[in-house]
This record gives structure tokens, C-alpha cells and sequence, in this order.
């Protein structure tokens, strides 16, 4: 069909060069008259100086940095008062619990060994120690920690990555309760925090590992865990999170939407003639156990935990391309071997 | 601190009393002036740390070396468990059962032990359901062990692997499990909710042939058991068991026994106003009552027994022994008592009872008519020592429904028993001579307690003798609620009433007899003076 076009009388244009010089030369004075207005209202302001300006520094005196706040000095207290409860409580109940069950759908076991705590007239904040290969983990946590514990979870982050920008650090603590903590050092005034929030009742998720596997095999546990369980007397509950890691592990782009397990071990308590290094060890072992009922069954982990012979979560010790052919043998075994597993068909024989 | 049990003389001003009817309550009046409620003492205080209880247990034998001293590489080492008739309701997770067995493993596990295998101790009980061996033992018990055929149920028609261990002075066989007896070590995890359990009743029942049991089981000797939670000089039940526990320690396997005790918080929220007093009911235990009671009388029977038997019991631990088998039994039964026993002054002409609507025979299935004679006069009676709560002569009261309804999975048997020798006799001793071979060994019962998850076919009649001391004891039973002719049945009377079953019972007591109440469940034990 032929379309026709709609066709608008043009405005009237003068030609006229000089009228147009003109007015570009009004513009210009107006905007000299702005200009020289602006200087006359900042040349107080300037010459009033310090403390209406920033001071300058006496040559030779070094000036202290401003502290920071960020990082591991965020501060996120709002975060647990009653309107960010609330709030977090939609969040994590919501579209945190969806994004978890669709992406990891986690299978949850072993709660029944919390029950003795759970049935205490006045349950301990206790400290759950995962393994940990995915950020998806923590969303795991959050929605396979039972009750006492999953209304007052606080989930210590690393203050580096989650800490480093308000807004970032601010959703963190809003959206899952985070807390920042140093990855290699635990600080005073991190270590002090995490202890009053214990004694307050709320209980720690804290990654011993210190990050994300970069690998895809677990890494050697850092003491932060067994040193405030030391300190406070709460309770280690060990955790092991299986699948995660090839579903969203370190260095992938996107999701990859799979299976997960979260086995929960019964809980470790700190002994009076045993120091950081020798609990953390415990708990580390504690979490392979785990591992390896999670992957094998409880008789064939207790069997080798008693030997000493649980495969170890940091992998082989050999480097390069087997330790990825070792890698994926091994989560053939678990919840991401599940994902792969073909549908049996019947040979098409013609 | 919780209260210890007593006994109540009710007057004007005590309120009606609970009783069970089945999958329901209902409210009596007895009359004042003579009659007596019992009540059970409060449930103890629990052990708070149990996994540690338990080690130390295994650790602290009673007259037996430690496990881990009885455990060695290459050892066979099996692990006995009572089955699903214990405890009831069932109890809320991690049962007591994966707690020990899980810190039996443990040791083994330290000690080298591969050979190990696990056997629920049915006796001629049903085979357990794959949902309720995951309960009794935890899925991480199951998915290690049932995978590689080491977690399996005893079977007790299976000839080859059943072995004769030896035979008593009075001729009594003992033939027990072939595994259990061929094992270096044989553990046996008990749960202990009445006296009359344990010890070595454990073994030379849950893992014993019909044959063995045949020994004990039969009218003669119920009869003759004038005390089953009691003295075990009165009970000819457990004079047997222990002969057979002598010849199972002097030629069968070594034994190391485990058994635990449990408080009388049987009932969760919002059902736990069945254990309290009736006066003390607040005003949400009033309102859970009424709406509970108003609604089961509207609700289909099959979705109330499925609301009553999903509920599970909190059964807090109170004790955990384990060695020698007498030495541990006699630590467990001050236990039992500590928590069940209420003394009581004389007997009376009438008891009374309510029935619910479970017993040791039926988990997750129908309370039929046979099993409310059992429960009730088999069960309730029994639960006393010395002498029973109502006189020789003396009329029993029970409140049930009594429907005639049977599981025919479970109990494919019992339709039978109640459609055939029911109708013709109810005297133990004869039904016994004129029928039991016959169910006994009848193939299709056979098949079906072996491979499905039926009781044995002799097992209506083992329910029915439990109850022979009592048939023999009262000079009447009536039942109160129940369909009169399924009650008739039953060689029982029918009443509509509680006020008409004291009316019929004045035949039997005359019109002013005196009355004695269980309040049961929770659990007791009337200590007789």
C-alpha cells in the first residue's frame, strides 16, 4: 500500500548574517555578566579561609590518614536493629530462599545432631564453620541454618570484597547480615565485635578457608573460628557444602543452575588443654569427615576418620592438569555428578 | 523438680477425668467418695548431655569390660535393636537407637572393625517399613549399612540362619539368630519403656525362633505371670527368658548389653494436656481439648489415625547403662520405677481404664479388636507389682471404640483369628490346643511375615495369652463405647455408657463398689500395698 507522506510547511528562516553575529554577542555578555557574579559571591568564601576551608598542612608534619570506613571498619550495627530485621527477613525469606532453591535446590542432612542444643531451654549462639567454593554458599547458609539460630545469623564476609564501597558493603549487611572480617588476620576490633555479637546471642557463619576456592579443592583452615569459640566458649557446629562450587565457583561468569548438600556435624566445643591451632585442626577434620559421609556414607567416614584416611578437602598434593582430572572424579561423586548424569535409554537398534 | 505420682480421692468437687477412647478423649465422672485416681509421677528431668552419657556407658560398663577393649580387627561384630513397637508414641528425632548405635560405630570404627552388621530384634513382630528403620536409626545409619545388605530384620521362620544355642534344665531350646550367635560380639541397644522389657528378654525374644519362643509364649505361663512389670519371681514369662538368658551366657555369643530409660513426656504440644491433671488444665489446654475431641468426632477415622500416629513423643532420656545383661537390667528397672512407680493402698472391685489408640502391636496401624483386649487387659492390668489394682473376682471397665477394622497388611492373621477362633472359643488354653499349630504354620502367614510387613500368623494368639492373667483375674470385662457386637466377640460386655458400666458391673461388685482409675498414658506402675 502506497504511504503517503505528511508534509509540514518549514518555518521562515532569516538569512540575515548580521542579525545572528549580533545575538551571539548578547549570549556572550550574559554569560560574562554570570561569570564575574559568581567570582564576586566566592571571593569572601576564599578569603575566609580555614575552618571554612580545608587546613593546609605545616611543611614537615605528616598528616595523619582519616580513619577508614570501610573495609574491615564498616560499620554495620544497623543491620541488626529491628528495621533491617525486618527488612532482611523479607529478603532472605523471599527472593534470597528462590534464587537458592532454584539455582542450588540444597538437600539438607544432619540436623539431627543440633537437636540437643536446639532443645536447650536457652540455645547457644553457636559458630557454623563451612567449607566454602561459591558465594552462593552463604545463601545456602542462610537458608539451611534452622531455627534458633537462622533469626539471629550474622555471616562474617570479607571485608575486602564485600566491604570495600558503602553501597556494596551496605547491601551486604542489609540483605544477609554480613559482617566485615580481615581474610588473613583476624583484628582486635573485628575479633571484639564478633565476640559481643556472640555473647548477644547471635550466632557467626564463618568461612575457616578465609575465601572462595580458587580451585574448585577446599583450602587449609585458618584459626579465626577455633579462636573465637576458644574465646567466647560457643560452640563449633561443622559444615560441609557440596556442589556449590561448579555451580557458581570462583572465576565463572554465571551461574550454572545444579544441585547442593549441606551436611551438618554435630557440635565441637572448646577443651581447656587444647590451644587454637589444635581445635582448628579438629574442626578441620571435623569438616572432612563431613565430606567424605557426603560423598561416601557415615560407616566408610567413621571408618576413615578413625584411620586418619578421610581424602583431605584441599585435594591431592600433586599440582597441574591431574589435579583437575582429580577434581572432576571427585565431583562425579557428589551433588554436581547427580546434574550430569544421563537419562538410560534403551539402544535405538533401527 | 517433677512431682511424684499419687493417688487421688475423689470427691464432689473433682472434675471429670480423661479418658481415652481410642483416636479420641472423653470426659467421666466417677463416682465420690470410692473412687481413687492414679497418677503418674511427673516426667524427669532428662539427661542433658546425652551423647556424652552414652560414651561414658561404653566406657563404664556395668560388670564388663569396656567396648572398645571387646573390639578388635577382624572381629564379627553385630549390633541387635529394638524394633518398631517401642517406644509409643514414636519418638522425636534422633532416636535413642541411632544415638548409641552411632557411638557404637564410632568405637568399632576406631577399633578396625569392618564386619559389621545390624539386625532389628522383630521376634514374630512385622517387618519394619524403610521410613521407620530411618527413623529408629537415622539416615546416616541406613544409607551406610542397608545399601551393603549389613542392616537387615531378623526373621524367624528363616531355618538357615537360625542356630541352636542350647537348652535349658526344663527343656527349653534356645535358637537365636545365626549371625547373632556365630558373632565375636553381640550389642544389644535396648529402649526400656516398661519394666517387663530388657534384659535378657531382649535377645532370647527379639532374636529367637517361633520355636524358641513357643516356650514361654503359650497359656500356661501367661497365666501363671501374677507380675509382669513386677517381682520376677511372680512372672513364670520372665522365670523362663532368664533360664534361656543362662544358657545364651554360658554357650552363646558374648553379650553387651545398652539399655535406656525414658521420662513419661510422651505427648508434644499441643497434645501434652493428656499427662497433665485435669485441674490444672489452663484455659488453652481447655480449648485444645474441646476443639481436638469436637473435631475427631467429625474427622474420617483414617485421617485421625494418621494425626495421632504422626505425632512423636519427646521420650527424654533419663539413664543409659550397658554391660552384663543382669547386672545392667537391674540398674535399668530402679530406673524404670524411679520414673513409673506409685504407691497405693489395697485393691479395689472395679478398674477402670481408658484405651488409646496405640499399643506395642500397632504403629502406624489399626488398634483392632483383639488388641484392645490385649492393650487392655494384657497391658494396663499388668502395670503393676505385688498385686493387681482391682480384687480376683472384680470387674475391669475399658473405654474404646472397638471397631471391628483390621490392617490387613499387618495383620492379615488377626482377621482370621477374630473371624474363626474367636468365634469359637476365648479360653486361651484351648484356642491354643485347638488352632495355633494351624496359624502357625500356615504358608501364606509364613510368606507374608517373611518378605511383606505382617505380624507372624501366630501372633493374634501370643496378643490374645498376654491377656490370660487378666481374662482370668476379673470376673468382668466391660467395654465401654464399643460396637457391642465386635465387644461380644470378645466374651466382654458392652456398655453405652460409664454410668451403665457401673450399673451392669453391680451384678458382678454390688451397688457400691469401690472404683480405681489409671491415668494412663503417661506410663505407671501401681506398687499395691
Amino acid at each position: 500500500m502506497a504511504r503517503t507522506k505528511l508534509k509540514l510547511p518549514k518555518p521562515a528562516r532569516t538569512p540575515d548574517k548580521l542579525s545572528t553575529v549580533a545575538q551571539l554577542r548578547k549570549v556572550a555578555r550574559i554569560g560574562d555578566a554570570i561569570g564575574s557574579a559568581t567570582q564576586a559571591l566566592l571571593k569572601p568564601t576564599r578569603s575566609l579561609g580555614f575552618p571554612y576551608r580545608k587546613p593546609t598542612a605545616p611543611k614537615g608534619v605528616e598528616v595523619p590518614a582519616e580513619p577508614s570506613k570501610l573495609g574491615a571498619d564498616f560499620d554495620t550495627d544497623f543491620a541488626r536493629k529491628a528495621p533491617a530485621k525486618a527488612l532482611r527477613k523479607i529478603v532472605t525469606q523471599g527472593p534470597v530462599r528462590a534464587l537458592v532453591r532454584a539455582l542450588a535446590d540444597p538437600e539438607v542432612v544432619g540436623l539431627d545432631r543440633l537437636a540437643d542444643l536446639e532443645r536447650m531451654d536457652d540455645p547457644p549462639a553457636v559458630i557454623f564453620a563451612p567449607n566454602h567454593h561459591s558465594h552462593l554458599d552463604t545463601g545456602v547458609m542462610i537458608v539451611a541454618v534452622p531455627e534458633p539460630w537462622k533469626s539471629k545469623l550474622v555471616v562474617a564476609a570479607a571485608a575486602d570484597y564485600f566491604f570495600d564501597s558503602r553501597v556494596k558493603g551496605t547491601i551486604a549487611a542489609l540483605a544477609l547480615n554480613a559482617f566485615p572480617i580481615d581474610r588473613e588476620v583476624t583484628g582486635r576490633k573485628s575479633s571484639d565485635e564478633l565476640r559481643r555479637l556472640l555473647d548477644t546471642g547471635w550466632s557467626l557463619v564463618i568461612y575457616p578457608e578465609g575465601g572462595r576456592s580458587p580451585d574448585g579443592w577446599g583450602q587449609d583452615f585458618k584459626g579465626g573460628a577455633a579462636y573465637l569459640s576458644n574465646r567466647t566458649g560457643a560452640p563449633i557446629v561443622p559444615v560441609f557444602i557440596d556442589g556449590t562450587g561448579s555451580i557458581f565457583g570462583k572465576g565463572m561468569n554465571k551461574p550454572k543452575a545444579g544441585k547442593s548438600k549441606v551436611v551438618f556435624g554435630a557440635p565441637l566445643w572448646p577443651s581447656d588443654d587444647e590451644n587454637t591451632r589444635r581445635y582448628n585442626a579438629r574442626i578441620e577434620a571435623a569438616v572432612t569427615a563431613l565430606g567424605d559421609e557426603a560423598l561416601t556414607d557415615f560407616w566408610t567416614s567413621r571408618r576413615r576418620a578413625a584411620a586418619g584416611t578421610n581424602p583431605k578437602l584441599t585435594g591431592p598434593e600433586y599440582n597441574g592438569w591431574r589435579r583437575q582430572w582429580a577434581l572432576a572424579e571427585h565431583r562425579r561423586l557428589g551433588k554436581a555428578g547427580q546434574r550430569r548424569r544421563q537419562k538410560r535409554r534403551w539402544p535405538d537398534l533401527g | 523438680m517433677a512431682r511424684p505420682g499419687f493417688v487421688l480421692e475423689v470427691d464432689k468437687s473433682t472434675p471429670p477425668l480423661l479418658f481415652w477412647r481410642g483416636e479420641g478423649f472423653s470426659l467421666e465422672k466417677l463416682p465420690a467418695g470410692r473412687s481413687r485416681v492414679i497418677y503418674p509421677p511427673e516426667p524427669l528431668e532428662a539427661i542433658k548431655d546425652v551423647d556424652g552419657a552414652i560414651l561414658e556407658a561404653l566406657l563404664n560398663p556395668i560388670d564388663s569390660e569396656p567396648l572398645p577393649a571387646l573390639l578388635f580387627p577382624g572381629m564379627k561384630l553385630t549390633i541387635a535393636f529394638d524394633d518398631v513397637s517401642l517406644p509409643l508414641p514414636k519418638m522425636e528425632r534422633p532416636d535413642n537407637r541411632q544415638r548409641v548405635i552411632e557411638a557404637v560405630l564410632d568405637l568399632a570404627a576406631a577399633a578396625g572393625v569392618d564386619d559389621v552388621h545390624l539386625i532389628a530384634a522383630l521376634g514374630l513382630h512385622r517387618r519394619m517399613h524403610e521410613y521407620e528403620l530411618r527413623h529408629a536409626l537415622g539416615d546416616r545409619i541406613y544409607d551406610a549399612f542397608h545399601g551393603r545388605g549389613q542392616l537387615y530384620q531378623h526373621d524367624a521362620e528363616d531355618l538357615d540362619n537360625l542356630e541352636v544355642v542350647g537348652t535349658t534344665d526344663q527343656g527349653e531350646v534356645l535358637e537365636i539368630n545365626k549371625r547373632a550367635a556365630e558373632s565375636d560380639l553381640l550389642v544389644y541397644v535396648n529402649i526400656n519403656s516398661v519394666a517387663m522389657d530388657g534384659g535378657w528378654k531382649s535377645v532370647c525374644t527379639g532374636l529367637a525362633s517361633y520355636r524358641s519362643l513357643s516356650h514361654h509364649h503359650n497359656p500356661t505361663t501367661l497365666e501363671n505371670t501374677k507380675s509382669l512389670m513386677g517381682h520376677r519371681d511372680h512372672s513364670a514369662l520372665h522365670q523362663s527368658v532368664w533360664r534361656l538368658g543362662k544358657v545364651l551366657r554360658d554357650s552363646g555369643p558374648r553379650i553387651f548389653q545398652i539399655e535406656t530409660t525414658l521420662n513419661t513426656d510422651m505427648f508434644p504440644s499441643p497434645f501434652d494436656f493428656i499427662n497433665k491433671r485435669e485441674w490444672e488444665w489452663t484455659a488453652k489446654d481447655r480449648a485444645i481439648y474441646l476443639g481436638t475431641t469436637k473435631s475427631l468426632k467429625r474427622t474420617p477415622i483414617k485421617m485421625a489415625r494418621k494425626i495421632f500416629h504422626g505425632m512423636q513423643g519427646p521420650h527424654r532420656m533419663t539413664s543409659v547403662q550397658a554391660g552384663e545383661t543382669s547386672a545392667v537390667h537391674e540398674v535399668t528397672l530402679q530406673h524404670v520405677y524411679r520414673q513409673q512407680l506409685v504407691e497405693v493402698q489395697g485393691q479395689t472391685d472395679i478398674l477402670t481404664m481408658g484405651i488409646p489408640f496405640v499399643c506395642p502391636y500397632n504403629p502406624d496401624g489399626v488398634m483392632n479388636p483383639v488388641l484392645v483386649m490385649c492393650m487392655g487387659l494384657g497391658y494396663l492390668f499388668n502395670m503393676y507389682r505385688n498385686k493387681p489394682l482391682v480384687r480376683e473376682g472384680g470387674v475391669i471397665i475399658m473405654t474404646h471404640p472397638t471397631y471391628k477394622d483390621f490392617n490387613p497388611v499387618h495383620h492379615p492373621s488377626y482377621i482370621d483369628f477374630y473371624e474363626q477362633v474367636l468365634a469359637d472359643t476365648t479360653n486361651p488354653a484351648e484356642m491354643s490346643r485347638k488352632w495355633e499349630q494351624q496359624f502357625a504354620e500356615d504358608e501364606w502367614y509364613r510368606h507374608l511375615y517373611r518378605t511383606g510387613n505382617a505380624y507372624h500368623g501366630v501372633h493374634p494368639f501370643y496378643a490374645w495369652y498376654w491377656g490370660a492373667h487378666g481374662l482370668q483375674h476379673a470376673g468382668k470385662v466391660i467395654i465401654v463405647g464399643g460396637e457391642p457386637a465386635v465387644v461380644r466377640r470378645l466374651g466382654f460386655t458392652p456398655a453405652s455408657t460409664m454410668d451403665d458400666a457401673f450399673e451392669i458391673a453391680s451384678d458382678v461388685v454390688g451397688r457400691h463398689p469401690t472404683i480405681s482409675h489409671m491415668h494412663v498414658p503417661a506410663l505407671l506402675v501401681a506398687d499395691v500395698k
